[in-house]
C-alpha cells in the first residue's frame, strides 16, 4: 500500500477539492473556532439545533486535505441526526481513530465515506488534523446544550 | 576563579584520531575542477556527505534527502564523537574542580567560547554568552536590557517577517512597558525594505531587533544600512543571527551591532546551545537574567556580588557536553570555509530557484535573485496544502518543512497559512534537488486524481 492508497484516497481528495457545506449559517446556534496551535490550521464551526435536531452544520476552513476532508464528511454525517445520534457518530468516530484495536466502524451506508479515514491512523501526525473539526463540533454542541 | 582560555586540545585530537572512517576536512575539500556550477565553485559534498552519518540512512528503501537544514542542521562525526568523548573520557562539571577531569573539561569549555569569539571577530570572549538556544538570547535581552531601559512612549521596531523568537519577545515588553512596537515592512519580492526602515526608524527608538536572514523567505537583511539609520537615531541594533549566523561570514565589528543572537543546532552543532554577543559596556551595565550558581562572586546572608562578564549572565551548570562538541562545529565549518559554504548555496539556490521556476504552478515566495537570499526557498503548488505536500514528499524519502515556520505575522502578509519550505546546507547537493522535483511532480499526479470545482 502506497502513500496515495492509504491518505490520499479519491474519497479524501474528493472532499478536499469539493467541501460539502462550506460557508456561514446567519444567526447559528453555535459559532465555535477551532485551532491546531502546532500547525496553524484553523476552522469556523457554524452549528444550528433545533428541537435537538442538528438542523445544520457550516465550516469555514484553511486546513489540510485530511483536515478539510474529515469536517466535510463529518458535516453530511451529522446534519439531521438528533443531538443524541450525533454524539454517538463523534464518539464512533473518535474512537475508529484513538483506539489502536478498533478499525471497523459500525455506521449505516451513507455514511461509509468516513471509513475512508482510517488510513490516516497510519500516520499518527496526521490524525490530530482528522479531529480537529469533531472536537469543535463537541464543543458546539457542549455550547449549545449550556444554553438551554 | 579565571577559567582558561586554551583551545580544547583533548577534544580536537580524539575526534580525528578516531575511527569514524571520515579525514578531517581542509580547504583542499571543495574541488575547483570537478564540482563548478557555471563558474561557482562548489564544495566538495562526496567528500562532505561521508562525514554525517546519518545521510547515509534508508527511509523505506530511498536515499533520505535532507532539506529541512533552516529547521535544524545534521552533525558531522567530529560533532558527535566530540560529545562522547567528553561523556567518556573527561566528564566534570567545570570552573571550580581542582581535579584533571574538571580541568580538561574547563579548558574544552572556554575553548569554544574563544572558536566562538574567533566566528564573529568578536573583540573579547567576555562577550560571548552561552545560552540554551536563540530564543532564550533574545530573552535574555528583553529582560535584562529591555526591561530597565524601554518606558512608556518609546519605540521598538523589528520586521514583518521576524520569527516569533524575536517577535513575541519584544511584542510582550512593549505591552508590559506602554512602549510601540512598530515594524519595517517588506518589499514586494520580500525583503527588507529599508526606504521604509528610514520612515519608521526615529529618535524614539530604543533597539532595532532584525532578523540577518529570514527563515521563511531567504531574504538578507542589508544589516550595514538597517545599523547606520539606527546609530543616526541612537538606538541599538540587536541581530537576530538563527539563520543567518550558520551561512554567511559575520563579523560583529564590521556589521557594527549591539547583540547578535544564533544557535548551534542550525549549523552543525547540537541541540541545546545558543549564543548572545553584546556590546561590552551594555553587557557590564546589564543586570543578570538568572540567579544562582556559577554567576557570583561572593554571596552573604544580605547581599550578593556578582560575576564578571560573561559568567554574570550563565546562572547554573552550564550545558557542557553540547558547548564543547559545538566547538568541533565551528573546527569543521572553518576547515570548509565561510566564503565557500556561502558560494555553495548560491548555487545549490540558484538550481533550486530554476527548477522551480520551470516546474509551473508554483507560488515562490520571497526573492528569485539567490545572491540577495540564503538557501531556503519558500512555495506553495497550487491548491495543495502544504502538510500534505511535506508527507507526500516524505514518500520519495524528502524531508522538507511545512507550515507557518513560527512566523504568523509574516504568513497573515502573505495570506496563506503556510508554506513548503525546502533550506539547504552544505552537504546538499543538485541530485538532491533532482529528487526533490521528481518527488513534487509525483505530488501533482497523486492531488490531480480529482479535479477541483
Amino acid at each position: 500500500m502506497s502513500l496515495a492508497d492509504d491518505l490520499y484516497r479519491e474519497t479524501i481528495l474528493d472532499h478536499y477539492h469539493n467541501p460539502r457545506n462550506h460557508g456561514i449559517i446567519d444567526n447559528p446556534s453555535a459559532k465555535v473556532e477551532g485551532v491546531n496551535p502546532l500547525c496553524g490550521d484553523e476552522l469556523t464551526l457554524y452549528l444550528t439545533v433545533e428541537n435537538g435536531t442538528v438542523v445544520d452544520v457550516k465550516l469555514e476552513a484553511k486546513g489540510c486535505s485530511i483536515n478539510t476532508a474529515s469536517g466535510s464528511m463529518m458535516t453530511e454525517a451529522v446534519v439531521g441526526k438528533s443531538v443524541d445520534e450525533a454524539t454517538d457518530i463523534i464518539n464512533k468516530f473518535k474512537s475508529m481513530m484513538l483506539d489502536k484495536n478498533q478499525s471497523e466502524l459500525d455506521l449505516p451506508e451513507e455514511m461509509e465515506d468516513l471509513e475512508a479515514l482510517q488510513g490516516v491512523k497510519k500516520y499518527p501526525v496526521r490524525i490530530k488534523c482528522a479531529l480537529l473539526p469533531w472536537n469543535t463540533l463537541i464543543e458546539g454542541l457542549e455550547s449549545v446544550g449550556q444554553q438551554k | 576563579m579565571t577559567p582558561v582560555a586554551q583551545p580544547p586540545i583533548p577534544v580536537k585530537n580524539n575526534s580525528q584520531s578516531m575511527d569514524n572512517g571520515c579525514t578531517p576536512m581542509t580547504q583542499a575539500t571543495f574541488n575547483e575542477e570537478l564540482s563548478t556550477n557555471g563558474s561557482r565553485v562548489m564544495l566538495d559534498t562526496t567528500k562532505i556527505i561521508k562525514d554525517f552519518p546519518i545521510l547515509s540512512r534508508q527511509l523505506d528503501g530511498k536515499r533520505l534527502v535532507y532539506l529541512d537544514n533552516a529547521a535544524t542542521s545534521q552533525k558531522p562525526a567530529s560533532v558527535i564523537n566530540a560529545l562522547s568523548h567528553y561523556y567518556q573520557y573527561y566528564n566534570a562539571n567545570i570552573h571550580r574542580g581542582l581535579h584533571t577531569l574538571s580541568e580538561e573539561a574547563t579548558i574544552a569549555f572556554e575553548g569554544t567560547r574563544e572558536k566562538v569569539r574567533d566566528f564573529i571577530d568578536a573583540p573579547s570572549e567576555k562577550q560571548i554568552i552561552f545560552t540554551r538556544n536563540a530564543t532564550e538570547a533574545i530573552n535574555l535581552v528583553v529582560n535584562s536590557w529591555g526591561k530597565h531601559n524601554v518606558g512608556e512612549g518609546d519605540e521598538i521596531v523589528i520586521s514583518a517577517l521576524e520569527h516569533h523568537s524575536n517577535f513575541v519577545t519584544w511584542q510582550q515588553l512593549a505591552l508590559e512597558k506602554g512602549a510601540t512596537l512598530r515594524f519595517i515592512e517588506l518589499t514586494e519580492d520580500g525583503r527588507i525594505d529599508v526606504e521604509h526602515a528610514a520612515k519608521v526608524i526615529n529618535s524614539k527608538t530604543k533597539i532595532v531587533a532584525i532578523s540577518q536572514m529570514s527563515n521563511v523567505l531567504g531574504s538578507i537583511t542589508p544589516v550595514e544600512e538597517i545599523v547606520r539609520l539606527a546609530r543616526k537615531n541612537g538606538s541599538l541594533v540587536l541581530l537576530d543571527g538563527a539563520q543567518g549566523v550558520p551561512h554567511l561570514a559575520t563579523s560583529v565589528q564590521k556589521l557594527d551591532v549591539d547583540f547578535l543572537v544564533f544557535s548551534f543546532h542550525k549549523m552543525l552543532g547540537p541541540t541545546g546551545v545558543g549564543v548572545l554577543y553584546g556590546r561590552a559596556e551594555l553587557l557590564e551595565k546589564m543586570p543578570p537574567f538568572l540567579y544562582g550558581g556559577d554567576m557570583i562572586s561572593s554571596v552573604h546572608r544580605d547581599r550578593t556580588k556578582f560575576n564578571e562578564i560573561p559568567w554574570k549572565f550563565e546562572a547554573g551548570t552550564p550545558n557542557i557536553a553540547d558547548v564543547i562538541a559545538s566547538g568541533a562545529a565551528l573546527d569543521y565549518l572553518n576547515d570548509l570555509g565561510m566564503e565557500a559554504v556561502r558560494n555553495h548555496e548560491i548555487g545549490i539556490t540558484e538550481y533550486a530557484l530554476a527548477r522551480l521556476e520551470d516546474f509551473g504552478g508554483l507560488t515562490i515566495y520571497g526573492p528569485r535573485d539567490a545572491n540577495l537570499k540564503g538557501g531556503v526557498v519558500s512555495f506553495n503548488l497550487s491548491d495543495i496544502h502544504p502538510h500534505d505536500l511535506g508527507q507526500l514528499l516524505n514518500e520519495s524519502g524528502v524531508a522538507i518543512r511545512a507550515g507557518h515556520h513560527c512566523c504568523q505575522p509574516l504568513m497573515n502578509d502573505l495570506k496563506v497559512s503556510g508554506t513548503a519550505r525546502a533550506s539547504f546546507y552544505v552537504y546538499n547537493t543538485k541530485d538532491d534537488v533532482d529528487v526533490f522535483i521528481s518527488a513534487l511532480t509525483e505530488a501533482r499526479r497523486v492531488f490531480g486524481h480529482v479535479s477541483c470545482r
